[in-house]
Order: structure tokens, then sequence, then C-alpha cells
């Protein structure tokens, strides 16, 4: 198992695992924008896929256990490397000068932070429901947790929704560089390919920064309102 | 022209270093920088004082001495160019400008702008190679190589070694460096019975010397002055997982 | 003097075989008790040194560079000829011998030339398993050019960077040799003596350029290979760094110096365009191919180039040489350059440059055809002077390029000092007064591959075998010497850089020594030149001290060499009363200006012993024996 440890350890080897965890994360995030988005569907349709995620806790939990380990894994990696980044260049020049690197490809590492800071957040906030645990006990007239009265509610208090906006843009940022540069790290980079391959990027995070803000914003504009009952 | 120069000076590896002006006067624009910074020498050393350290030697953009950040860019302003070749047309009247030396953990400063590279020879050493004895070669042409193949191979192989992507790097990465050899050997057919151990040896070696890793922000394809592409990193990334993961 | 050239007897095509076998071997479990030191890691020092270390020597490889692969061979642009015959057109190893044999105006030993050519087509075969990129055609297989004048398709090539990619071909092997430990490498380490232990060269001393630590080193055998003195001129196409004191403090140690007086200059490089010029550029001579070479027909004329009438022109090449026309070979090239200058009619601000035109090619090609046969260079060219050579001419002038002179060697490659063999530029072996285009890095890498992997073998195995040691007293007195040295140059504490000095003995050496020479102008040089030493010995700044990185205190230990050997170039111009190849003496010329050779009184190698500081050299004799070439007068009318 000494190819194990020794890849990992190299910096190559931890890069690649940085990029395999991000796809994951990737993956997830473009589905929880999916199943969120039904909330424009109504609120049945919203409650009832959240019912559904927790109908089947084994698909649940499996898919969770993935999901965290990716994290900790893509966090644990880019820490490593960031440091040792650091400590690449202990003096660092008097004029500082970048010739082309987009700021988001050089700010990696705060925008993940921060993102990361509100992962936490939005965990206590819609998951574990510890910083509104009102909206947690809702339950709709079917009897289902109310998911969708939940995000509206939350979204309807314009420090939330603002909170939530600077985070998307943050995650837009962080990977508009990361996906435009997974393919690279994982070797797949080809003059054929480099169109689609560079915009891979860009185009994926205006679209989960489209989607994902059309939550909150529709909710402030009064386009999604809460149903008859809740208050 | 007249221009202020804000030098790093450094008078060894233990001494802190800063950053020294100097007003340079009568520039002619004909001139090469490193042709101005010898001006500037010639009157330091009539004053009795150290002139500015500075590593060159061919002085015709290929082999990769010369080394220098001119207002925060490798090699300066210019594109596919290096300080040798850079000339004063490239400034104007009054300008300020800034020269430091590479800034790396793996590259020590030895003398104000002069740097010690040697750590790129030893990643050479670990493996940038093919093992053929003097005397051991069939005839050259007993072995074709696809033209595309030699072309893209001579892409890679013109590397000149200066570190300019090292000191372009945010991360003080030398993975164009090492790329751009992996690539060149793996690219023909001359490469192949080594190619899984060059991949591993060199990058082993790599990470040892204290260089840092890749974000691909691309900066050091922007600085190569013999413009070596990023391309080359993702045949090494795919190399090394390769031969980490395969036989 | 010892001069047995050693060349072996038997017919010129067997001579190298029949020797091969009768050269003594070194058991292989023995090789690794011989230590070499091996100077210099361009394409001869580091073949050399990766070669010899792959038998089983134990190496110690010097280059003043920060990494072996920056030696200046890394600059050679067009190309390496071998005589493959690959594009079936007559080639052979016969022709290319006698082809170098007749470019270097008759003034190469025969033997030494005939092995260059043979082992040619060994150097290819080694450079592409090494994975050296050379040009291919699209069936795979490598594509050849022909290349300065010559008659058949021979030249291999890797675009426009030959010498890079054979360097680091070689460095790849020295490399593999140092990861392995057999090579132990010293960069930024500069040789400052040679030592000599009964009569045998037994080791060096060196300067650490970053520690300033002088240091001796003792083996079984010592190698130089540290290239050509072009820079005595100051402007050349040299790197900064080229110098000549290693063989010349060999020299001064009774290695004998032949044919200083022989330095080739190319006649395509970029002018001069003021005082602070530092270096020449090279511009690949293939721009002669279509660019015309004129100056206006009037002396004083000043106008743009574009306002001249092609009455008012003259392409004197093509007027003085129809039927070679603007592809004359180099020394031709310069002299008639140097001539229209020399009327009055030089082009540029300094008077100094000849237009090369290509006005008719675009006319005829096309811009984008001209574009692509010489994009690159243009480019080059634009960087350089800021001007565009699509919209005006170009303006070259010749500059110092190559030097042929070099430390005397036999056959073996070994000096007159037994047990220093002496590789590439740094020898006069091979390329006689004049070399051929592509045929520095062929014989460097000859040389240093498959030369003296042999010949090194058949001196140690005769050699005493005692080992000496840095303790003993010769070490001891040549550190003392070289610290010296350094303590003087420190201590002079004059007003003038070392820089300054070298520029006014370059300028000496160009105006009296350069393209053309005669007996007056010489006899000037030889007065101004110990003159320039003498102020060089009182006037002297190097700031800074001993013991550290001191790039002033490097350059004033080349530049007092260059400072003596200027002189004896001199001496060598003066009494070579000829004119060939690279040297050309004004007073024998044609009535056409054309070369006089003379050959009754000068087909030798001209060897230099040194007499000791303050005495006059003495000149000794190599005769040389043509069985196969014919002499004849070269013309290119």
């Amino acid at each position: 198992m000494s190819w194990v440890r020794k890849t990992v350890a190299s910096t190559i080897g931890a890069k690649f695992i940085v990029a395999l965890t991000g796809i994951v994360l990737v993956g997830f995030v473009i589905g929880h924008m999916l199943g969120n988005l039904q909330i424009f569907l109504g609120q049945d349709a919203l409650n009832n896929y959240a019912q559904m995620l927790h109908n089947t806790p084994a698909l649940l939990w499996s898919a969770r256990l993935v999901l965290i380990l990716s994290f900790f894994a893509h966090i644990g990696f880019t820490i490593k490397l960031t440091r040792q980044n650091r400590l690449a260049r202990p003096q660092t020049y008097a004029y500082q000068q970048s010739i082309q690197a987009p700021t988001s490809s050089r700010t990696m590492i705060f925008s993940g932070l921060l993102v990361l800071s509100f992962v936490i957040y939005h965990l206590l906030h819609f998951t574990l429901g510890v910083t509104h645990p009102e909206h947690k006990s809702l339950v709709d007239s079917m009897g289902r947790p109310d998911v969708y009265s939940m995000v509206v509610l939350g979204f309807q208090n314009i420090w939330v929704s603002l909170s939530y906006i600077v985070a998307i843009i943050l995650l837009g940022l962080h990977l508009s560089h990361g996906v435009s540069s997974l393919w690279q790290t994982l070797g797949l980079n080809h003059v054929k390919y480099n169109t689609f391959i560079k915009a891979s990027g860009p185009v994926l995070a205006l679209t989960l920064v489209a989607g994902n803000l059309s939550m909150p914003v529709a909710v402030l504009l009064g386009f999604l309102s809460l149903p008859l009952g809740v208050v | 022209m007249n221009l202020t120069l804000k030098v790093w000076r450094q008078s060894g590896p233990q001494d802190k270093g800063k950053i020294v002006d100097y007003a340079v006067k009568d520039i002619n624009s004909h001139m090469s920088f490193l042709e101005m910074l010898d001006v500037l020498n010639e009157e330091l050393i009539a004053k009795g004082e150290e002139p500015i350290a500075f590593d060159h030697d061919c002085r015709e953009g290929i082999c990769g001495s010369c080394s220098m950040m001119i207002d925060g860019i490798p090699h300066g302003p210019d594109r596919g160019t290096t300080a040798c070749q850079l000339h004063m047309r490239r400034f104007k009247d009054g300008d300020v400008v800034y020269v430091e030396p590479w800034q790396a953990k793996a590259f020590p400063v030895i003398k104000d702008l002069v740097v010690d590279r040697s750590a790129f020879d030893r990643i050479i050493q670990s493996g940038g190679f093919v093992s053929i004895n003097t005397g051991n070669a069939q005839d050259a042409n007993a072995l074709p190589v696809n033209k595309d193949s030699a072309e893209a191979a001579f892409d890679a192989a013109a590397c000149i070694g200066c570190g300019a992507c090292v000191a372009a790097c945010p991360n003080a990465s030398a993975m164009l460096f090492v790329a751009a050899k992996v690539s060149h050997l793996g690219k023909l057919p001359q490469g192949q019975p080594e190619r899984a151990k060059r991949v591993q040896s060199m990058v082993s070696t790599m990470d040892t010397e204290g260089f840092g890793s890749c974000t691909n922000t691309f900066e050091c394809e922007a600085a190569c002055p013999k413009e070596i592409s990023v391309t080359n990193i993702a045949q090494m990334n795919r190399d090394y997982m390769q031969s980490s993961l395969g036989d | 003097m010892n001069l047995d050239a050693k060349i072996p007897s038997g017919p010129i095509a067997e001579k190298w075989d029949k020797h091969r076998f009768n050269l003594k071997v070194v058991n292989p479990a023995n090789k690794r008790k011989y230590k070499v030191l091996v100077v210099g890691s361009g394409l001869a020092g580091a073949s050399a040194a990766a070669s010899l270390a792959e038998l089983g020597y134990d190496v110690d490889c010097f280059c003043f560079q920060d990494s072996p692969r920056r030696a200046h061979s890394i600059a050679a642009q067009g190309g390496i000829n071998a005589a493959k015959n690959y594009q079936n057109d007559g080639d052979s190893i016969y022709r290319l011998f006698y082809d170098t044999v007749k470019g270097g105006d008759y003034r190469a030993r025969e033997a030494n030339v005939y092995r260059l050519a043979q082992v040619s087509n060994n150097i290819i075969d080694q450079c592409v398993a090494q994975g050296v990129p050379f040009a291919r055609d699209y069936g795979g297989l490598l594509a050849n050019r022909s290349f300065g004048g010559a008659q058949v398709s021979r030249t291999f090539y890797a675009r426009g960077q030959t010498g890079q990619q054979l360097l680091l071909g070689a460095y790849s092997a020295l490399s593999r040799q140092i990861g392995a430990g057999k090579v132990k490498m010293h960069a930024r380490t500069e040789m400052l003596d040679l030592v000599l232990v009964d009569g045998h060269a037994r080791g060096i001393v060196t300067r650490n350029l970053v520690s300033g630590k002088i240091q001796s080193w003792a083996g079984d055998a010592v190698i130089l290979a540290t290239g050509g003195y072009g820079n005595v001129f100051y402007l050349s196409t040299n790197a900064k760094g080229c110098n000549v004191t290693a063989a010349y403090r060999a020299y001064k140690r009774g290695a004998g110096f032949a044919n200083p007086c022989f330095t080739q200059i190319h006649p395509t490089c970029i002018p001069v365009s003021g005082d602070y010029q530092s270096k020449l550029t090279l511009m690949s001579e293939s721009l002669r191919n279509d660019g015309r070479v004129w100056v206006p027909a009037e002396g004083g004329d000043k106008r743009a180039a574009g306002d001249i009438s092609e009455a008012e022109r003259d392409y004197y090449l093509e007027r003085r040489y129809p039927s070679f026309g603007n592809l004359v070979p180099r020394d031709v090239a310069s002299r008639a350059a140097k001539k229209a200058c020399d009327e009055g009619r030089g082009v540029g601000e300094t008077g100094l440059g000849v237009y090369l035109d290509f006005a008719d090619a675009i006319n005829r090609l096309g811009e984008d055809q001209v574009r692509a046969r010489y994009g690159n260079l243009f480019h080059m060219y634009e960087k350089i002077t800021g001007e565009n050579p699509y919209q005006v001419p170009m303006r070259i002038y010749p500059a110092v390029h190559y030097t042929m002179g070099g430390l005397w060697v036999d056959y073996n490659l070994m000096s007159n000092v037994p047990g220093l063999h002496v590789l590439g530029e740094a020898n006069f072996s091979d390329h006689g007064a004049n070399r051929l285009g592509a045929s520095a890095l062929m014989q460097g890498l000859a040389d240093g591959y498959f030369v003296i992997p042999y010949t090194i073998g058949d001196y140690l195995a005769t050699s005493s075998g005692d080992k000496v040691s840095t303790e003993q007293q010769e070490f001891k007195d040549a550190e003392a010497q070289a610290n010296q040295q350094v303590d003087k140059f420190l201590s002079i504490g004059g007003k003038r850089s070392p820089d300054s000095f070298h520029k006014e003995l370059g300028k000496i050496m160009w105006e009296y020594c350069g393209m053309a020479r005669n007996e007056a102008g010489l006899k000037t040089a030889l007065e101004k030149i110990p003159a320039l030493r003498e102020e060089f010995w009182e006037n002297l700044s190097v700031p800074g001290s001993g013991a550290d990185f001191n790039t002033t205190l490097e350059k004033a230990g080349r530049v007092a060499d260059f400072l003596e050997f200027g002189e004896m170039m001199c001496n060598d111009a003066l009494l070579r009363t000829e004119s060939c190849g690279g040297h050309f003496r004004e007073e024998y010329q044609s009535e056409e200006g054309e070369a006089l050779r003379d050959d009754e009184n000068f087909c030798h190698g001209a060897i230099w012993e040194y007499s000791g500081a303050g005495n006059a050299p003495t000149r000794h004799r190599e005769e040389l024996e043509f069985e196969y070439v014919k002499l004849t007068q070269r013309s290119y009318k």
C-alpha cells in the first residue's frame, strides 16, 4: 500500500484528489439546486421531494457519506497544498503583478473558505434547524415537514437572503475557475476540446448562480409567497 | 530617457535584502535592458561601489541565464521574450521600474538578482533523460517518428530552464519546467521505456526541492519566454496518475 | 616542444580503425580508479564527461555557468553535418572530409578531418536515441537541408535551435551520470590554473564563484573543453562569459597554442548600435538565400533606403561575383561588406552596416511566403532594432563568430603536455583556417562522444598510475599564485572597470586584427596592447571582496588573460604572411581582391610556446601534408 501513501503525499496526487472530490461536490451542488428549484412547482412538489429523500434513508445516508468524505478531503488536501505553496515563496515580491490569471484563480482558498463558512451556516439553518427552530417544526396539510414554507420564511428575512446571495456568488467564483481547472488536473487538455473546457467553469458557475439566486430573489420580490395557513 | 530603478539588493543568502533606488540617465532606447544595467554598473564601479549582480550569458535569448522580475513580471513586459532581449524602447522617460530576483524557497538568492537554480538540474538528474550509453544507438532512421509528435516534442524541448515559470507562479511551482521535459521525452518513441519511471522520479524530486503545487493559474505559460504550453502539465498529470494507479 | 601528431600510417579510410585497435585499453575493473577532470560542459565537455563516466571512469566536471546546460554551444542555430547520405545526393564520408579540408583552406590535418567525417554518422544516431527532436519529413524520417553553400543536403537541424537541442541531449546524458553518482558536477566554478606534476597534467586550480574559495583538484588526466576565444574582440556572437582563461593558463604551463590568428567572421549579424553595445547577435546565414546585399553607389549618401533609386544602388556581391552572387562564403561576404563601409558607403547611423534587402523577394514570393521562411528571424531583428524588415531593408554587418585556432593537439586530442586533452572549439584540430557552416557542433560531439573515450584510455593505460595529492607542493604553489592574483586585482584600487579595458582591447583587435589585417596595423596593435595592459595593472577597479560572489573580479581575471592573448594573436597574424580562410592579409591578395595563399611557405600550423613572463613566445611549426586533397585556389566568380 506504500504506493497509495506515495501518491497521496505527492502534489499531483493531492491535486488529483481535490479535483475528483470537486467533481462530487459540483455534482451535489447541481443536484441540490435542481431539487430546490422544485419550489417553483409549488409547495406540494417541493415537500413531496423532501419527503421522498427522507423515506429512502439508505440512499440519503450513503450519498451523505460520500459527500462528507469528499467535503473533508477537498478541504483538507487544499489546506495542505496551500500551506506548502505559502512555504514555497517565503519572500514575496515588492512589486506584485500578475500577467493574465483571473482573480478567481488566485483566490480559490479564500472563496473556498468563505463558502465553507456559509455551508456551516446553511446546515445550521435548514438541515439542523438550529438558527430558526420555529421553521423546522412546520408541517404541511399532508403532515409532511413543510420545507417550502421554511425556505420562504427564511428568505423573507433580507439578511438571510443577502447572506445567501453573497455566498452563491462566491461559490460561482470558486467554480468558474475550479471547474475549468479540474480538467487540467485530471490531465484533460487538448486543443480540440479546450474551448469547451475553458467555457465549462464560467458556464456552470453562471447557471448555478442564476438558478440558486432565483429562489431568494423570487421570495424577496414576492413571486413566491407563503401558502395560506402558515404564519 | 531617464528612469528610476528600484533594485533588490541582497549581499548574500543570509542577508535580508531590500529595495534600493537608482537614477539612470540618458538611456538610449536601442539598449537592451541588460545593457542599461551594464551602464549603471559601470557607474557604480567607477564610484567604487559594488555593481548589481545578475546572471546573464548568451544575451540572445537561448541560454536561460538571465532571470529577473521587471515590474513584477519575469523577464519584463514583453511576451515570449527573455530579459536580455527586452529593449529600452519598451519604456518611457520618467518610468519607475522594479527589478527583483526570482523569489522561491527552491531558488535561494545568492546575491542581488542572482539565484541558485540547481534544483532544476537535480530534477533532470533524477530522470530527465533517455538511458542510452554512447555507442549503443541504432541507425537514426531505423525509428521513424510521426512528424506531429516530433514537432510537439520540440515545442516542449524548447524550454531554456530559466525558471520564469517558477517566478511567475503564485505558488512557486515548477510544474511547467518538469512537464516540458516529461512531455518532450514522453511524446517520442525513444522515451517510452522509461516513461513511467521518469515521471515518478522527476515529480518526487520536484516535491522534495520545495516547489509549490499547480493551481492552474497558467501564469507560467504567460511568463515563459519560449511560450511552453500548459498542455504539457496536463500530460504530466495524466502520466503521473497513470503510472501511480496502473502497472 | 614535442609536436608529433601521432598520425597512424596506412590508407586514410583505415587509419582510425587501425588506431583504435592499436590503442591500449584500461581494464573495466580499473577504470573507476582513474579520475578524469573535465573542464567545460558544452557539447564537447558534456559529451566527454558523460561518455567517460559510462565507461566507468571517475569524472569531475567543472563549468563557470550556473548549470552545465547553459554552455554557449546552446546558441548554435543552423545545424549539424553528417555524411549519412540519406538524401541520396552523392554525399559520402570522403566528400564531407574533402569539403571540410577545402573549406578550411588547406590548413587542417587530413587524418583528423577524415575521422571527423567518419564519426559524424554515429553522432546523429546517438543524438536521435537520446531524444533530440530533429526535423522530420511526413514519413517520420529525418529531414536534411543544404547549408553554408554545401552542394549536398547533409545538414540535420532542429528548427533554428540545433545547438540547444544537441546540448540538452548531451546535458541529459551528463545529468544521468551525475544522478548515478558517477560524475561530480561543479557549477559556478572557474578554472584558474593547470597543475603539472613531473611534466604531466595532473590537476587544476579553480575558484568557486559563489564562495570565492580557491581550491585544487587532482586527477589522472585533464580535459579542457572550454570553447573559443572570440571574446578577445569584446564584441562577438559569443556569450558574455566565454573566455580564453583555461586555455591560456594551460598555454602558460607549457601547452602549445596553435594558429591563434584564425578567427571566423560571420557576415550576417545585426550591426552595432552604440557604445553601450555588449554583444552581437547572429542572423542565420539562410537569409542570404533571398535577401540582396547592397549599399549606395556613392559614398556619404545618407538618404533613407527607399529614397535611393535602383540606379543609385550597388549590389556589390552580385556585381563582383556573378555566379555565386549573395551566396559567396562567409569570409568573402564579410570582407566585401567591410570594403564597402571603408569606402564610406556604409549605412545606418554608424556607417558600419550594409543593406540586406527583401523587397524583391517579397514582390516575387509575397510577404506570406517570406514570413513562412524567415518569420522568426524577422521577428528577432525587429525586437532588437525596432525596425520592420518587411518595410525597410535589414542592416547587417560582419561579426566575430568562431575561432579555429586553439591549443595544439595530436591525433589523440592530447596536447604536447602529457595528460592534457583538449576538445571542441578549444583545440585547433579540424577546421584549418576557416570552418564550414554546421561543422562546429559536429566536431564538439565527435571529440566528446567518439574520440576521447578511446584515446584517453591509451594515455591512462600507459601512464605511471601513481596517485598525486593536492597537498603536494605543485598544487600549493599554483593555489598561492591564484590567490595572489585575486589579491592583486582587489588591491589596485584604480578607476576603470574590467569591462572598459575589455572594450578598448576589443576595438584594437577589431581594428587591426579583424576582418582584414596588414603589417602596419598589426604592429600598431602590438604597441597599443602592452600599453593598455600596463594601464590595466595600474588603474583597474574591482570593488567588493574575493570571498563571495563578485562578477567584477571574475571579469578582471578573464580580461587580464585576453590582454596577453591578444598580443600573441597579433604576432601570429603578423608572421603568417599569406591570406588563408579567416586570416586575410591585405598585402596578400590577387588583383581582384581575393585571398592569396602561400602554400610554399605556410602550409603549416603555427604553434606558440610560452617562454616566461616578459619574453617573446617561440613559434614552432607543424608541417601539413596533403596526400588525398589537392590544393587549389578557391574561386567564386
